[in-house]
């Protein structure tokens, strides 16, 4: 959506590639050059989709582009121009209907998107134009212009700053509202125009911006600005993402800041971002396109079959044109064909309410409101971040009870992620940390606890090293008084581990506090601070999966210190002091630890030139910089020192056990895809009962893998032998193996990134087919897979794997980061947490809870219902369409097939939108055929939906036939009734209308009251609309037949309904229909209860289910 | 869709009933406790109700007689002859002559019957203007578009009452006698031709249009008559509570039939000494062969029948109650001893009501 009016207000669109050039102020920069200023989208915001002008046709012409408008839309073209047997207001007025509400609700949203997109472009801002300051709305400011924000305002555009009117040229920004991370961020100005601080000399400054076109990625800009201070050759600078102000982002701190505006209104990263999520599409969806089309075809046959019989019928002269029925002259001279034509057009006109307009409203109206329940449950309240669960789409309300496949991640939605420091290794010596941190301080003056102790400065070079290498800020806060400071300080980080980093190194003496103009200042155990120049940082990623800073030290000696991930730093330290370290490094991983290394390296002066350099270049660079800082990061983090190692617990979640637990018994596949390396994601997955003590682990990982002489054979080997395991194991490869999970030895797989990639991308051409292909069957046939070292890609890529499985299994994501987003993007179903790591995952998210353990009642109890109850309402409109026009169809065998409608046109409009929309909407809204503690309580109810089970050929063959036979008691059991002289006692007879009128009633009450045998939870809400839809039938039959209604051209129904009710052989006639309709369901319901009650067993009872039981006292 | 479901202020999700999915509700099941005394009831109930529908129905009294006119069915064949090729119906005559060895318990109804006459042809059936036979002028002058082509007449005249519905108005007409004393004269039985239309369609929905100088004739001055109809519409009867537009045979005519095989009340018999029933003796019909049916391969038939409670004779309605009654104590029997059956095989207590 956005990018169409991307595209439509950029009239002049380049392409994404390239650069732009912004000249600053827009002033020419040189007399010489005829400035041409290059056209931009201005600041407007456009997020609404319409206008008042385009709303009537572009809403209808997207109305109509769905098929089933589209549909309803020809048959109404066909009764306009056809003459038909039913008025054009039968179906015009239900589609006008739904029409109508669909673009109120579409209008009303966008009446919405409008005001909020008012509110940001009409807001004010102050612009520098001639060394002034300008008050301008938002949405006038143009690409090069200079714009000034005051402190706690959000800025308008994307700025590149220039000045933050202090002396160290930073500023500090909150990213709340863009990806949820509330920790204030630090983005600085370039040096050479931080001076200028006054509308003046901002006016003054003569500069271009050279920048990349508009990109969506919130953490990527490459820039460069060339200042021309009157010297002739301008001064170029790099720009970066700390220049970047971006638009929604708030400025904290700081006074007030200048920025030019570079990217505007549609071209900013926030609007770039909010580009339309691709459509996923429920499983239900696809099987009501199925029915759809089934229906389609028997209405096509059924309308066929009539056509035929009724030329069949015809070709004898006096039943095509008896002395009583003469047609008219230009009947008679019509074409033969084109009769036929008209004749078939008119038979699908008349049976086309087969397929209901109102069942695609009701549908949206049951997920609209039913997702309401997500967000209303206040089970999925957590109170520590004082939100509940989110809905994003309610498309997928039902796919939830119908997963098979849980993809989730570790750290953040299995586990905490609030990390503590425990312990660490100095070269071989293990220190174990002291938990309480108030005893901490006390011990300051004393080495740590220790078993053995290393060299007293070995240690402390250990300890900077955790306060230096870290880009942790300190949060300040402004009612706190200078004095106070130093007692709390608040540390505030993108990572976790960091924190708990820095807060471990300050138990041991060693306090952070903080960064001042590029110095860092750090307390040591002495209560000396230290400062530190801070030259460089090596920021992390996780593809190098480490982090470095290179700082000068009050001695001016020149230190790299690097911590990261022990396979991303034991490759570049001496070999020798690998060993000690590696020992605890993997024990602590076992323990459930995550473990960092931490490594050191002195820079000669000359060498620091030379590095000090390269980095400068590499930042300078437009093109490839990312590749270009990678490969300079790697040249400078080599042949450093070891010192030692770091423990980190991550706890895990509440319940989290408990919830894998009971996804486990519902039969769903708990695959858990992490970046972490495999010993702390087993140690994980063994404390959250992913895998048994029992289970059997098969590791496809680097270590196993490489005992043999080649990779690609040994993996070979081992997958072969593997699957001889699982297949003696499964002998048959029977559709019960959820059943067998229970009784056979439990299988676990555990598989790392490079081999993953190893089968993914093997090279062999006729190998990498069966190597995949063999995996999959291995993990078929696993309770539970771990995949651990996996890159955010690899992740989406073994959703993508598994969701392309036979028989497609839907899968569902769980992640908190933002390396989760690609695979919450690729499943079925993505699932956010608000977690720590901030808000993208849950932004990209379908729906998104506070904790893990929310997702056991998302899925087990409101998954499961909403599957139930969407099903039972696909299913429960088909069969009452089918019941209703299926009298129609007989009806015209006895009419010598001329389309004559059975019921009224009256009947035929309100049938489905007002005598039998409510109940069914109540039942899908409030159904509980089970109650929510049960679900929750007992996962294995989850395995009786899987597999779309209520949606397949067995539920929908029974349902139609159930129809059918209803339809044909209901027309010919009142052909039977009226084979006789007269139904009254006073000898009087009936017309057709009464005929019609008949099987109507008897229609109606059959399926409401179908619906209502059918009904497991009686609300209020229930016994009002079921018993008040029958009550409006009488109530407007008795209205409709009681007027004469000057507007009709005929008066069919005058009191047709009344005199129908006048004579008692009527109403035993509707009560016998109405009971030999629904005989076989109460039969079946019985013999079902009976079924149920000889299969339950001592351990296995469903309380609520076999007697009448009031929940609650209070019952209506 | 998307959209926040949760706006910012409102964070804590409302702890009611209706959010938390906890309405109280009752959550019925069809237990055996509860359903099987229900069938053995409704079975009971349906049976008894069988039973005296069945034999209301049995006590009615049905004489009818096909007088078509096929070949060799008596003396109606001739008038079916001359009917052959839709000549314009002349005034034949038949008789039907029956005896009653006993009283024909009464009221009695006469009714005429038309097979494969299709009044509910959906052409045929939108074929008329209401508005005209609720005795609208303006409508009288200008019938809808639907009457044609019985809209206008060849001359151009609108046609009262316009379509094909009111010109292929029944108009055989019969008379009863009875020969009292056997052997002795015929006596002519009093039909009753009023009471035969719904009150409401008599009464509401159809009117004759506003009289002129107290004339029928004249309101009626400027339209032609249906083209098979030998006279106008205000001369279908003498009595002018009965003629026009509120004819009650033409009003009942209207009232177009369900199914191509139907009756029509001709007239009740509830004058005099027949007001109990037809006594015992001869009678005869006296026929007046109008109508052709022959032509569409239809039947008419003239049918004497007494009405009941119910209505009409109709077996089906207590058959069908006495089956689905049996059934459901046949079921209720099935499902007891299954039931009593599980019971025994899983022998825990069970929380009956």
């Amino acid at each position: 959506m956005f990018r169409r009016s991307f595209h439509r207000f950029c009239a002049a669109e380049e392409k994404r590639v390239g650069t732009r050039t912004v000249i600053l102020g827009n002033h020419p920069v040189s007399a010489t050059e005829t400035y041409i200023a290059p056209r931009f989208c201005d600041n407007r915001i456009v997020s609404s989709k319409y206008t008042l002008w385009n709303f009537l046709p572009k809403n209808l012409f997207e109305q109509f582009r769905r098929i089933a408008n589209f549909y309803f839309l020809i048959i109404f073209l066909v009764q306009v121009t056809v003459d038909t047997p039913t008025s054009p207001v039968t179906s015009g007025l239900p589609l006008f209907f739904v029409i109508t509400v669909t673009a109120i609700k579409q209008g009303y949203e966008d009446w919405l998107r409008h005001r909020a997109d008012n509110e940001v472009n009409k807001s004010t801002v102050y612009v520098i134009e001639n060394a002034e300051r300008v008050k301008k709305e938002s949405e006038k400011i143009k690409v090069g212009d200079v714009v000034e924000v005051q402190a706690d305002e959000t800025f308008p555009c994307d700025l590149i700053l220039l000045s933050s009117c202090t002396r160290d040229g930073i500023c500090h920004v909150t990213t709340a509202s863009l990806d949820g991370e509330s920790n204030y961020k630090t983005h600085y100005a370039v040096h050479d125009t931080n001076a200028l601080c006054s509308a003046e000399s901002i006016d003054n400054l003569r500069a271009a911006i050279e920048c990349e076109q508009p990109q969506p990625d919130l953490y990527k800009f490459v820039g460069r600005i060339s200042i021309y201070n009157n010297s002739f050759e301008p001064v170029a600078r790099s720009l970066g993402p700390e220049n970047l102000l971006l638009k929604g982002a708030t400025l904290k701190n700081t006074k007030k800041i200048y920025g030019v505006a570079v990217y505007t209104g549609m071209e900013t990263k926030m609007a770039l971002n909010y580009q339309g999520k691709s459509q996923k599409r429920s499983a239900v969806e696809k099987s009501i396109n199925a029915f759809l089309i089934v229906y389609l075809l028997i209405l096509l046959t059924k309308a066929a079959v009539c056509t035929g019989l009724k030329y069949l019928w015809q070709s004898n002269p006096h039943n095509d044109e008896p002395w009583y029925n003469q047609k008219t002259q230009k009947e008679r001279d019509t074409f033969k064909v084109l009769k036929i034509f008209t004749d078939f057009l008119s038979f699908m006109v008349l049976f086309n309410f087969i397929i209901p307009v109102s069942m695609y409203v009701t549908v949206e109206m049951q997920k609209f409101l039913g997702s309401f329940f997500i967000s209303w449950d206040k089970d999925f309240y957590d109170e520590d971040i004082n939100e509940g669960a989110l809905v994003n789409t309610s498309d997928l309300n039902e796919e939830l009870g119908q997963v098979d496949y849980v993809f989730t991640d570790k750290t953040g939605t299995l586990t905490e992620n609030s990390m503590e420091f425990i312990e660490c290794c100095i070269d071989g010596y293990k220190y174990k940390g002291v938990t309480q941190e108030t005893d901490g301080l006390s011990q300051t003056d004393g080495p740590v606890t220790y078993l053995e102790k290393a060299d007293k400065n070995r240690e402390e070079l250990f300890l900077r090293a955790l306060c230096l290498c870290h880009t942790v800020e300190i949060k300040i806060n402004d009612t706190v008084d200078g004095a106070t400071e130093s007692a709390d300080l608040t540390y505030v980080s993108s990572s976790p581990d960091e924190i708990a980093l820095v807060k471990g190194a300050k138990k041991y003496g060693f306090t952070f506090l903080g960064i001042r103009n590029g110095h860092m200042k750090v307390e040591n155990q002495r209560k000396e601070i230290e400062e530190y120049e801070l030259l460089h940082t090596l920021s992390f990623d996780s593809v190098r999966r480490r982090m470095s800073v290179i700082v000068k030290t009050p001695a001016g000696d020149i230190l790299l210190f690097c911590k990261g991930a022990d396979s991303a730093v034991f490759p570049r330290v001496q070999n020798h002091e690998v060993a000690p370290i590696k020992v605890h490094v993997e024990q602590n991983a076992v323990d459930g630890y995550r473990t960092l290394c931490i490594a050191f390296k002195e820079i000669t002066p000359d060498d620091y030139e030379r590095i000090d350099r390269q980095l400068i270049e590499a930042k300078m660079a437009l093109q490839d910089r990312e590749e270009k800082m990678d490969k300079v990061f790697d040249d400078i983090e080599t042949n450093m020192n070891l010192i030692g190692a770091t423990a980190v617990e991550d706890k895990l979640q509440d319940q989290a056990a408990e919830t894998i637990e009971a996804l486990h018994a519902a039969g769903l596949k708990v695959w858990v895809l992490t970046g972490d390396k495999m010993e702390t994601a087993k140690s994980t997955c063994y404390a959250c009962r992913l895998f048994q003590t029992s289970t059997e682990i098969l590791e496809l990982t680097t270590k196993t893998v490489e005992d043999g002489e080649r990779k690609e054979d040994r993996l070979h080997e081992l997958l072969i032998e593997y699957r001889k395991k699982l297949l003696h194991e499964f002998p048959k490869n029977s559709r019960s193996l959820k059943k067998a999970w229970t009784e056979h030895q439990e299988y676990g797989l555990i598989i790392d990134g490079s081999t993953l990639s190893l089968i993914l991308n093997s090279t062999q051409d006729s190998g990498s087919n069966s190597y995949k292909s063999i995996f999959l069957q291995i993990c078929m046939k696993c309770t539970a897979v771990l995949c651990c070292r996996m890159a955010p890609l690899q992740k989406a890529q073994i959703v993508r794997m598994v969701k392309n499985l036979k028989g497609s299994p839907i899968t569902l994501s769980i992640g908190d980061g933002a390396n989760d987003v690609s695979m919450i993007l690729e499943s079925h179903v993505g699932i956010g947490i608000k977690g720590k790591e901030g808000r993208q995952a849950a932004r990209n998210s379908d729906y998104s809870v506070p904790k893990f353990k929310h997702l056991k009642k998302l899925l087990l109890a409101h998954g499961h219902l909403y599957y139930m109850r969407i099903a039972h309402l696909v299913q429960y409109f088909f069969y009452k369409n089918l019941c209703f026009i299926l009298p129609q169809f007989l009806y015209q065998f006895f009419c010598g097939f001329s389309q004559q409608p059975l019921y009224d046109a009256a009947y035929l409009t309100m049938y489905n939108i007002c005598f039998t929309s409510l109940p069914i909407l109540a039942y899908s809204l409030l159904e509980q055929h089970i109650n929510i503690d049960t679900l929750t309580s007992d996962p294995r109810l989850y395995m009786k939906i899987s597999g779309n089970a209520m949606l397949q050929l067995g539920p929908f063959l029974y349902w139609t036939l159930l129809a059918a036979y209803e339809g044909t008691v209901f027309f010919f059991g009142t052909y039977f009734i009226s084979q006789t002289s007269s139904l009254e006692d006073n000898g009087k007879v009936i017309g057709n209308w009464t005929f019609g009128t008949i099987v109507f009633t008897v229609l109606v009450f059959t399926v409401t009251l179908k619906l209502a045998l059918d009904t497991r939870f009686w609300t209020w809400i229930n016994h009002f609309v079921i018993w008040g839809s029958l009550a409006f039938y009488m109530f407007f039959s008795f209205f409709w037949g009681g007027i004469i209604w000057p507007f009709l051209r005929q008066q069919r129904m005058y009191f047709v309904f009344a005199h129908m009710l006048s004579s008692v052989s009527t109403w035993l006639a509707i009560i016998l229909l109405i009971f030999i309709s629904l005989f076989p369901e109460i039969l079946l319901i019985l013999l079902k209860n009976v079924k149920r009650r000889s299969a339950r067993s001592p351990t296995f009872e469903l309380p609520t289910l076999l007697s009448y039981k009031h929940v609650d006292s209070g019952d209506s | 869709m998307t959209w926040s479901a949760t706006t910012p202020g409102a964070h804590q999700p409302d702890n009611t009933a209706f959010t938390q999915q906890r309405l109280p509700a009752w959550q019925p099941l069809l237990s055996a406790g509860i359903t099987l005394p229900l069938f053995f009831c409704v079975g009971l109930a349906f049976i008894g109700l069988g039973l005296g529908l069945f034999y209301s129905s049995n006590g009615i009294k049905e004489l009818d007689y096909d007088y078509t006119g096929d070949a060799g069915t008596g003396n109606c064949s001739l008038c079916a002859l001359a009917d052959q090729d839709r000549a314009p119906p002349r005034n034949c005559s038949c008789a039907w002559y029956f005896s009653l060895p006993e009283l024909f318990q009464g009221p009695v109804y006469l009714y005429y019957e038309l097979t494969n006459f299709y009044q509910n042809n959906r052409r045929y059936g939108v074929s008329r203007d209401d508005s005209q036979l609720s005795g609208l002028p303006s409508s009288l002058r200008h019938p809808v578009n639907e009457c044609a082509p019985y809209q206008y007449s060849a001359a151009g005249r609108p046609i009262a009452p316009c379509g094909a519905i009111a010109n292929s108005l029944f108009n055989d007409s019969f008379t009863l006698w009875h020969q009292r004393p056997a052997g002795g004269p015929y006596v002519e039985v009093p039909l009753d031709r009023t009471g035969i239309a719904w009150w409401t369609d008599y009464h509401v929905k159809f009117h004759n249009p506003p009289l002129v100088n107290g004339s029928l004739a004249l309101a009626f001055r400027g339209t032609a008559q249906p083209p098979n109809w030998p006279q106008p519409v205000y001369k279908l009867s003498s009595d002018p509570n009965n003629t026009g537009f509120i004819n009650q045979d033409f009003v009942v005519w209207m009232r177009t039939a369900a199914l191509p095989t139907f009756r029509k009340l001709y007239a009740r018999i509830r004058q005099g000494n027949y007001s109990t029933g037809l006594p015992r003796g001869a009678y005869r019909v006296n026929i007046t062969y109008n109508y052709p049916v022959r032509a569409f391969g239809g039947h008419k038939r003239i049918i004497f029948t007494s009405i009941s409670w119910m209505g009409g004779k109709n077996p089906f309605l207590g058959i069908a109650y006495l089956v689905v009654g049996s059934l459901c104590i046949l079921t209720g029997f099935v499902m007891l001893v299954v039931y009593i059956r599980y019971q025994d095989q899983n022998d825990e207590d069970e929380d009956e009501e």
